[in-house]
Formats: structure tokens, C-alpha cells, sequence
């Protein structure tokens, strides 16, 4: 309390941070970025360890002998698949009955806001099979789930033909004391939508579906499993869910145990582990495997069937087979009893699956860097904006008009108000009017979508101009400091990497713009590093990482399916990410924008 | 600038003097409020009356009635309804362990019900009119201050804008707005509390002990309101506070009486209503036991879900008492600035009370405007606020994540919670120390000289 009362003191600190300010912040900006770029240095990382006593030291054997049956019955739905041309329901519906399970079907239909040229599909009907195999060992009160996709072309016969492989398999077994339920779902997301609203009762994105008829006990944990070729080389995890929310730690380690027992290749991000820390691409490599993580979980959008499942409290993963030019293969069978581990050892739990973290980053999959580590990353940029406000409190010089005077509470709701309607309009306008556009320019629906926001996002930049003079620019500067404090800090909380993303791009600008400064370098610089062109870096940082770099045609052509994407997401499973960008993120930019025109 | 003021305060030398010009500068405040104020007034309570409206038929008013920050298990809407089915179907309102409030407060409702929406609207706006108090005092008392001093007197003007920055305080707030459109029935005890206010302010000692005792009734914390107020109506009347004084003894024998009466009028009404004493333990007991643990921004929830069983009792006792035992020295400190020890006293309340939410921290921010004097001696307002407006955004974002999502806990919400209380203290904390500062320096110059002659800080330790 000796800070907050002797004034002595209150006064030295504050002609240090006045006199200081701006190496200080410059000082904390590097700090911040060396910060989150450390986080991959093994050293300064976790190693991961099963934290559930459930899972941890329960002995599981596993048994599975079907590979070969599996993909006999994969061929079998592929030849059926093909056959009526979509999913078949009935194929599916006699081969699960014949398994033993009760076996159900929900019918769904889902009108996109506008075409999904990516996925090429408008108007989507389609029908989730599902068998559930009851617990006779338990009250029934638990269930778990897997999932596999039903997909078009010849992608993922291997899966469905695993999964009934297993349910045969399951059904034979005594030991489950939980419902185990086995999901095709058709139209991969859409079909999971329709499935887990129907399940759960309820309807939040308005999707017309049919009610389920049969159900197991409260859902567990749930994997989906992504496999299209008999043999294959590695399998990779998918933790990233919607608005970038990642299951319990556990459920990856048990993922990676159990890869380590059966001696499976296992990877994360498509990146497998490396021992070499010291060298400079050994760390190169982890931090391009945190990296990517970073970027997909800043996307907010779901990177497999199992990314809705997290909405419901849910654990869930998907675990996707890979099949490159190795020369070590794994059949059917190993991966059929890694799944059969993994399902016993999540059959053992007594509770939900709570012990471990639910905010971390992983760099490698046996590393991992939880929230205590990450978050000062995020916490050095956002005090640069804490910073910033006390030097402007403090230096009241410096952008020429004292707070003593009556700082006009009221004037600067002017440009508040106007950057905000700009927001909504970007956030309406690109849907609703997309008929229009059509009629009146040569575009297709998706790209007269994507192109409406663009030019409404280029039409605010001129838009605000002429409110300048009813507001002190102080004033207005501080609000806006203030406001994107405290919105990245919230962003940050519930979605770490697009927090830290939207920070390091937006507090720069946020911290040195003033009416003051070179127009011409700050606007270019202002426009480099507004939100648009920052979704841009990403999708051409994302691919460089993925190591297939695209050229710059490319690149725009993908930020523009991604922008479809991102609009896409928000409607159809109720992502976050458009809408905090174009009602928040964007008019806060707007605001700066604004201080820089000050007259 | 300021002969103007100086030929104003040269008048005012002998207490009947001070008497005529409050009285005065009250009557010429309420010829500018009808004539220049009114205009603003209207024009804010029609945009306050507005967004509570529109709020009240969009759908984010179920939204709103479910957050824990604005209704609490003592005020929720829901269970006044609930109440109110159990009293129509002829069971006692207090079966169930559902209903808290107290049995006027239901047959208040029992009547208003379908009018429930426009209640809770007239109630904010009656507060704001209740809240007019003004405080013309230091203005008067000029010549006995230091001349150096006379740029921490407020002028007349400045206070004529009082009324209607309140107003805007009150009805603006997004707190009370919220606490509205909950329907939180703590809108009406903040409006009981402000009749109280005024009717001190009046210098109404019977209607004063009347609705201290119906807010003590409502709440049982607003008790600690009777010291300021005892303590504002001796001043009122020009006795002093010594015990060896008879006039004291007199007055607050009367006052005691007239509080205590009240109260057992009430008390005894309820039991004749409801034909059973079930009210007292459902609703006092209710609030000192604790026996709710829904996660709100007080600091009990967390403290008791965690404690064991055994050490329950104490702590309750150690919680409680915290709200009650600021008031002696406070009292003591204040005596002479009952007003002030009333706003005090709300702000206490308000953090250290079991079931608090939003809706309480409205009524003593509806306070802040009157004390804008004190801005220049506040050092920590711009931290303060940072840190609540940051908190009020990490209430519901961190409440998603625990309940929601899954992936927090209630470690990461009570940890807000503190900072929020944490910050509130100090505000509160930091218009004690301006107050006094101000006090101070009005009797020993606002440029105070150490003894060689340089400038000298003062320093609170």
C-alpha cells in the first residue's frame, strides 16, 4: 500500500514511466514477442503426464483381431456408397442391427446463407446413422462416443468399415460400464450439428432437424476417426474445436501413451517429435509445431468432426490416419487396438475427465505449455496500452488538450457510435445483400459475399472523417486504449491465440498513433496492420508452415475463401471469430483511425 | 473571479445566517431545477425509460434475469413469483426454501404484479428524485477558511449541476439498468433507502426513522444507517454530541424510540399477515446463515463452499461483523459530515453485504457525482475504474468459461470477484482520503509550507 499512499514515491514512479514511456513499451512489445517465441524452447516447457488416476494406473489389454474383416466391411460400404450415391442409410442400418446395436437414424436438412464453393454444396440434406451398444455393466447413465465420417468420394471407407469392425468387436466384450455410441455422420459438421443439438435438445443456430429416438447416458468423451487408406504411416491428433476451445490435456496423453505402447508413429500438427532441442532447427521445428497450433486455434473454427463436441462439455479429438512415403506401415488391426485401449482405459473413469489442463499450447506431443507460462506473453503487450493511457493521463502536453477541461463525455459518442454501425454493417450487409449483387455484378453468391465485406471494410476508412471536430482527440485516444484493453484481454481469456494475434498487430498502432504523426508513413502503416491484412499474414504464415507456400495470387484467392469460411462458421455452428472482428475488433481500429485524422 | 463569492460568503458569519442562505440557495436550486435543469431531466429519463423499455422486450432480458452479478437468491424476480404462486394457493410463501423476501414486500407484489415492468421502472426514476439532496454547506462557511482555499469551494453553479449528474449516474449506469431489467426487487430497496436520504435530509426525524426502520426491515444491514442519521439530525438541530448534555440524551432517546416502534409495527404486521414467524428465519436468517452459495461478486460464496463445516460459524460471525463494525470509527471520524458518512456507509454495505449485486453498487455510485469537489485529492480514480470496468467485462467471460465451456473453474471467477471488491475498497478508501485532505486543507491552506519554508506533502501512514 506504501505505492498507493506516500506521494513521494507515487511521484517518482510516475516520472519514470512518464519520462520512459515509450522505450518502456517498446522494451515490453519485444519482451512480449521473445516471450511467446521462448514458449517452444523445450527447456522452458512441460513434459506431459497423465494427471487422471482412472486412466493412469489401470491396466488395459487390448485384443482387437479384426483388421482385415474392417476393411472387408470399408470396401463393402464404399461399393454401397457408391451405389445410391450418398450415404446408405439402409446398408448401414441392417449391418449394425446385425452387430447387436440399437440402431437409429436422424435426417437433417441445413440451407447455407450462401454457397460453400470449397465444399461445393447449398442446400444440405442428409441422415446420421447411429448404433448405440448399452453398458451391461453400469446403470447406463455414461456414454462415449466415436465418430466417423461419412465423405464423399472414396475418403474415409476405412473408418466407418473400423468403426463397425469395433462395434462388433465391443459388443462381445463384458467390461463396459459406460454406453459406447457408434456415429456415421453424413455432410461432416453439419451432420455433427444436427446430431448433438438433437441430442442435447437444443437448437442454436436454427437448423431444421429430425429428434432422436434413442440415447445413452451423458456423452464422456468422444473421438473421431479419420482414416482412408488400409495401411498407414503415422496418426495425427486434432485437438482445435470451435472458437479455438481444446479438450482436457488427457485426452491427448492418452492418445500418446497409448501410440507409445502399441509403438505407433503419433504427431501433432502433422509434425512429428524430434529429440534434437539444442539445435537451431530442432527448435525451429517445435516452435512451427506451436506455431501452426496457434494460428488454427486462432481461426475459431472447428478442425475436425470432433470440434462441436467441446460446446457441450465434451472431451473429444480426432485422430486422422496418415499414409506417406514411409517405409514403417501399421495395419488396421494396430490401430484398431489403440482405439480399443483408449476406449477401455475411458470406460474406467469415474468422472469427467477434469485432473489436467484445458488451456495449453504444444509444441511438440510430449511438451506442452500451460496458461501460467503463455499468458505473460499476452500480459507484456496488453500493459503497453496501461502504459500508454498513464503516460496520456500524466503528460497531459501531449496530444495538446488538457483533461481538466471538461474532457466532452458526450461528443466522443459521435465516433463511437459511427465506428460501431460501420461493425454492424460489415456484420449484416455481405449476407443480406447478396442477391442484389448478383443481379447487378458478374459474381457468383460466394464471391459477392466475400466482396461486399471487403468493400465494406475499405468504405469505413473514409467513412469517419468528418466527426473530428466536436472531439478531443485525448479523450477519444484514451476510450480507445481503453476499450481494446479491456476487449483483447477478454478475447485472450477465452481464445489465447487469437488474442495474442489480434495484440501484436493491434497495440502497436494503438500505442503510438497520434493526430501529430507523419499522415501518409502512419496510414500505410495503420493499414498494414488493421485486422484485414493481419487475417492475410496469417493464411500466407499458415501455409508457408504447412510447408506448401503459395504464391501471392494464391494467397489472396485463399483469404477470400477463408473470409466465405469464416462467415460460413458463424452461421452454421455459431463460430465467434467473424463477429468479434467485424463488431468489435474492427470498429476499435476504426477509432484509431480516427485519432490519426484529427485536424 | 472570485469578489463575487467573497461579497457572497461575508454575509454568512453567525449560524442563523448560515440557516437563511442553505435555506436560500435550496429555494434558488430548485427555481433553476424547474427552469434550466428541467429540459435535461426529461430528456434523461425519457432515453433512461427508453432502453429499460426496449431491454424488457428483446430477448436479452431472460439473458439478463439469469446472471448471477444482478440478482441474487435474496432479490431474484423468479422467486418472487414463485412466493407469490405459494400465497395464491394458500401455502406459506416461505415452504420450500425458495422465497426471501419479506411478507410486505409480497403483498406489495401481490397487488403490482402485472404492472411488475413499470414498477421497477418508476422505482429508478423515483430514486433519482429522492437522490436530489444538496449539499450547500462548505459554500457558506468561506471566511473561516484559509483565502488560499477558496479554489476548493464549490461555487453555487457548479452544484446546480449536481442534481442532474446524479440523474444521469443513476439511470445511465449500465448497473442499474441491468438490475432493472432483471427486475431485481433491489431497485426497491435502494429506493427506500434514498426516501430515507431524503426524508433526513429534510430533517424529518419521524419519517427518517420510519424508513430507516423499513429499509432495516427489508435488508437488516441499512441498521448501521441509523448513526449518520442520528448523528445529521443533531447537527440539523444545533445540538451537539456530548454525552453530558441532556438535549442529546433527549433527542436520541426519541429517535431510538420512533426507530425501534416503526420497526416493531412492521414486524408485527407481518406476523399478522402471514399468521406465522416462518418470515424471520426465512429471510434474516436467510441473510445472516448464509445458506446459499450461488457464485456472486460478494466474497462469501467461495470463502464458505471451501471452509469446513466446523469453523462455519465463526467466520460467518467475522464476516458479518465486518459490516457492521466500520460504523464506530467512522462515526467518530465523520461526526461532523453525516452526509458523507451515509455514502460511506451504503459503499460498505454494498461490498461486505452476503448476497450483494450490481444493483447495490449503483445506489452509492449514484453518490460519486456529489463528491466531485474531492476529484483533485483522489490519486487512484483512473487505476479504480480501470480495473472495474475490466472486471464488469471479465464477469460473464469468465462465468462462460467455468459453466460453459467447461475449461475454467471457480478459481478463475472468484478471483475477479476479489479484484472487484479489492478496487471497490479502494475507491471507497480514496474518497475517505480526499475527504479528510480536503478537510484539512480548509482549515490549515491548501499550500501548506513545511517549518523551514519548503513545500511540505502530506503523507497518510
Amino acid at each position: 500500500m506504501g505505492l498507493l499512499s506516500d506521494p513521494n514515491r507515487r511521484r517518482a514512479l510516475t516520472n519514470l514511466l512518464t519520462r520512459l514511456n515509450a522505450p518502456i513499451c517498446v522494451v515490453c512489445y519485444l519482451a512480449g514477442v521473445m516471450w511467446f517465441m521462448g514458449l517452444a524452447f523445450e527447456p522452458f516447457t512441460l513434459r506431459t503426464y497423465m494427471s487422471e488416476n482412472a486412466m493412469g494406473s489401470t491396466m488395459v489389454e487390448e485384443h482387437f483381431p479384426a483388421g482385415e474383416r474392417a476393411l472387408a466391411t470399408g470396401r463393402e460400404f464404399a461399393a454401397h456408397k457408391k451405389k445410391v450415391g450418398g450415404m446408405p442409410v439402409n446398408w448401414l442400418v441392417k449391418t449394425m442391427e446385425s452387430r447387436g446395436l440399437e440402431v437409429f437414424t436422424q435426417s437433417f436438412t441445413r440451407k447455407l446463407p450462401f454457397p460453400d464453393e470449397n465444399k461445393e454444396r447449398y442446400l444440405v440434406r442428409g441422415t446420421n446413422v447411429y448404433g448405440i451398444l448399452r453398458a451391461p455393466r453400469a446403470s447406463r447413465t455414461e456414454a462415449l462416443v466415436l465418430t466417423a465420417p461419412c465423405s464423399q468420394g472414396n475418403a474415409n471407407n476405412q473408418a466407418v468399415g473400423l468403426l463397425l469392425g469395433l462395434a462388433q468387436y465391443f459388443r462381445s466384450q463384458v467390461y463396459w460400464a459406460k454406453d459406447i455410441i457408434f456415429l456415421v455422420n453424413e455432410h461432416d459438421l453439419i451432420g455433427m450439428q444436427a446430431w448433438l443439438e438433437g441430442y442435447h435438445h437444443t437448437n442454436t443456430t436454427g437448423g431444421d432437424w429430425s429428434p432422436l429416438h434413442g440415447r445413452g447416458g451423458s456423452i464422456q468423451a468422444s473421438l473421431s476417426l479419420e482414416l482412408s487408406s488400409d495401411v498407414i504411416t503415422s496418426l495425427d491428433l486434432v485437438l482445435e474445436g470451435l472458437n479455438g476451445q481444446l479438450p482436457n490435456l488427457d485426452l491427448a496423453n492418452l492418445f500418446h501413451a497409448f501410440c507409445q505402447k502399441i509403438g505407433v508413429l503419433c504427431t501433432i500438427q502433422g509434425k512429428l517429435q524430434r529429440n534434437d532441442w539444442e539445435s537451431t532447427s530442432g527448435y525451429s521445428h517445435s516452435a512451427q509445431t506451436m506455431m501452426l497450433m496457434v494460428l488454427k486455434q486462432a481461426s475459431g473454427r472447428p478442425w475436425g468432426d470432433h470440434g462441436l463436441f467441446l460446446r457441450y462439455h465434451i472431451e473429444a479429438a480426432t485422430i486422422r490416419g496418415i499414409n506417406s512415403f514411409r517405409q514403417y506401415k501399421t495395419d488396421t488391426t494396430t490401430i484398431g487396438r489403440l482405439l480399443e485401449g483408449m476406449y477401455r482405459k475411458l470406460n474406467n473413469l469415474l468422472e469427467r475427465l477434469h485432473q489436467s489442463y484445458f488451456f495449453y499450447l504444444m509444441p511438440s506431443l510430449t511438451r506442452f505449455v500451460s496458461i501460467g507460462y503463455y499468458m505473460p506473453a499476452f500480459g507484456l503487450l496488453a500493459v503497453i496500452l496501461l502504459l500508454r493511457v498513464s503516460f496520456h493521463l500524466s503528460d497531459r502536453r501531449g496530444l495538446g488538450v488538457g483533461l481538466t477541461r471538461y474532457p466532452g463525455v458526450l461528443s466522443i459518442l459521435t465516433p463511437v457510435v459511427i465506428s460501431h454501425m460501420t461493425g454492424v454493417a460489415l456484420y449484416c450487409l455481405p449476407v443480406m445483400s447478396q442477391e442484389m449483387a448478383v443481379q447487378h455484378f458478374p459474381v457468383s453468391e460466394t464471391e459477392a459475399v466475400v466482396l461486399t465485406a471487403i468493400a465494406i471494410y475499405t468504405a469505413g476508412l473514409a467513412l469517419p472523417h468528418n466527426t473530428h471536430r466536436y472531439t478531443l482527440p485525448l479523450v477519444l485516444k484514451l476510450v480507445a486504449l481503453l476499450y481494446l484493453a479491456v476487449l483483447l484481454g477478454c478475447t485472450a481469456l477465452i481464445n489465447f491465440s487469437l488474442g495474442f494475434i489480434l495484440a501484436l498487430s493491434l497495440v502497436p498502432i494503438a500505442a503510438f498513433i497520434t493526430p501529430h504523426t507523419h499522415k501518409p508513413l502512419s496510414a500505410a502503416i495503420m493499414v498494414l496492420l488493421s485486422p484485414g491484412c493481419t487475417l492475410l499474414y496469417c493464411v500466407l504464415i499458415f501455409q508457408e508452415l504447412q510447408e506448401t507456400p503459395v504464391s501471392l495470387q494464391d494467397g489472396w484467392m485463399l483469404f477470400l475463401s477463408v473470409i466465405s469460411q469464416g462467415i460460413l462458421d458463424h452461421s452454421l455452428y455459431g463460430s465467434l471469430v467473424y463477429p468479434l472482428l467485424a463488431l468489435l475488433i474492427y470498429p476499435c481500429w476504426l477509432l484509431l483511425w480516427n485519432i490519426l485524422f484529427w485536424k | 473571479k472570485f469578489s463575487h463569492l467573497k461579497s457572497y460568503f461575508e454575509s454568512t458569519d453567525s449560524p442563523e445566517h448560515f440557516l437563511q442562505n442553505t435555506k436560500y440557495n435550496a429555494g434558488d436550486a430548485d427555481v433553476f431545477l424547474s427552469t434550466k435543469m428541467a429540459a435535461p431531466l426529461t430528456l434523461l429519463f425519457i432515453v433512461a425509460i427508453t432502453i429499460r423499455a426496449v431491454l424488457f422486450r428483446s430477448s436479452l432480458a431472460d439473458l439478463i434475469t439469469e446472471r448471477v452479478e444482478v440478482v441474487s437468491p435474496l432479490n431474484a424476480w423468479k422467486r418472487v413469483v414463485e412466493g407469490l404462486a405459494l400465497l395464491d394457493l394458500g401455502v406459506s410463501p416461505y415452504a420450500g426454501d425458495v422465497f426471501h423476501e419479506t411478507p410486505l414486500m409480497i403483498y406489495f407484489f401481490h397487488f403490482v404484479i402485472d404492472y411488475a415492468e413499470i414498477v421497477f421502472m418508476v422505482s429508478a426514476v423515483c430514486i433519482v428524485f429522492l437522490l436530489q439532496f444538496r449539499k450547500q454547506k462548505y459554500a457558506l462557511e468561506g471566511d473561516r477558511y484559509p483565502l488560499d482555499c477558496l479554489e476548493l469551494i464549490r461555487t453555487p453553479r457548479e452544484m446546480l449541476y449536481i442534481p442532474l449528474k446524479v440523474a444521469m449516474f443513476y439511470l445511465l449506469n449500465p448497473f442499474t439498468i441491468l438490475s432493472c431489467v432483471a427486475k431485481s426487487t433491489c431497485g426497491l430497496n435502494n429506493a427506500v433507502i434514498a426516501l430515507f436520504i431524503l426524508s433526513t435530509i429534510k430533517g424529518s426525524a419521524l419519517m427518517s426513522a420510519i424508513f430507516l426502520a423499513l429499509a432495516t426491515y427489508q435488508s437488516i444491514y441499512p441498521l448501521t444507517l441509523f448513526a449518520p442519521a442520528l448523528l445529521y439530525l443533531l447537527q440539523r438541530l444545533y445540538i451537539p454530541v456530548n454525552w453530558r448534555r441532556p438535549s442529546f440524551w433527549l433527542f436520541t432517546t426519541q429517535y431510538v424510540f420512533m426507530y425501534l416502534g416503526s420497526l416493531a409495527v412492521m414486524v408485527c404486521l407481518s406476523f399478522f399477515l402471514l399468521n406465522s414467524w416462518d418470515f424471520l428465519t426465512s429471510v434474516y436468517g436467510f441473510i445472516l446463515s448464509v445458506p446459499d452459495l450461488t457464485p456472486n461478486i460478494g466474497l462469501f460464496w467461495y470463502f464458505f463452499a471451501e471452509m469446513f463445516e466446523h469453523f462455519r460459524l465463526f467466520f460467518i460471525c467475522v464476516f458479518q461483523i465486518n459490516v457492521f463494525f466500520y460504523t464506530i470509527p467512522l462515526s467518530i471520524k465523520l461526526k461532523e459530515h453525516p452526509v458523507f458518512l451515509i455514502f460511506m456507509q451504503i459503499a460498505i454495505i454494498s461490498i461486505f453485504k452476503s448476497y450483494p449485486t450490481v444493483g447495490d453498487i449503483a445506489l452509492y455510485m449514484a453518490f460519486l457525482p456529489a463528491w466531485n469537489h474531492l476529484y483533485r485529492f483522489l490519486r487512484n480514480i483512473f487505476l479504480v475504474s480501470v480495473v472495474l470496468l475490466a472486471c464488469s467485462a471479465l464477469f460473464p467471460v469468465l462465468w462462460h468459461l467455468w459453466i460453459y465451456a467447461g475449461s475454467a473453474n471457480s478459481n478463475f471467477y472468484y478471483a475477479i470477484t476479489l479484484l472487484f471488491n479489492v478496487a471497490q475498497i479502494l475507491l471507497v478508501s480514496d474518497y475517505f482520503y480526499a475527504y479528510l485532505r480536503r478537510e484539512h486543507h480548509l482549515t490549515h491552506g491548501l499550500y501548506l509550507k513545511r517549518k523551514d519554508g519548503s513545500e511540505a506533502t502530506l503523507v497518510l501512514k
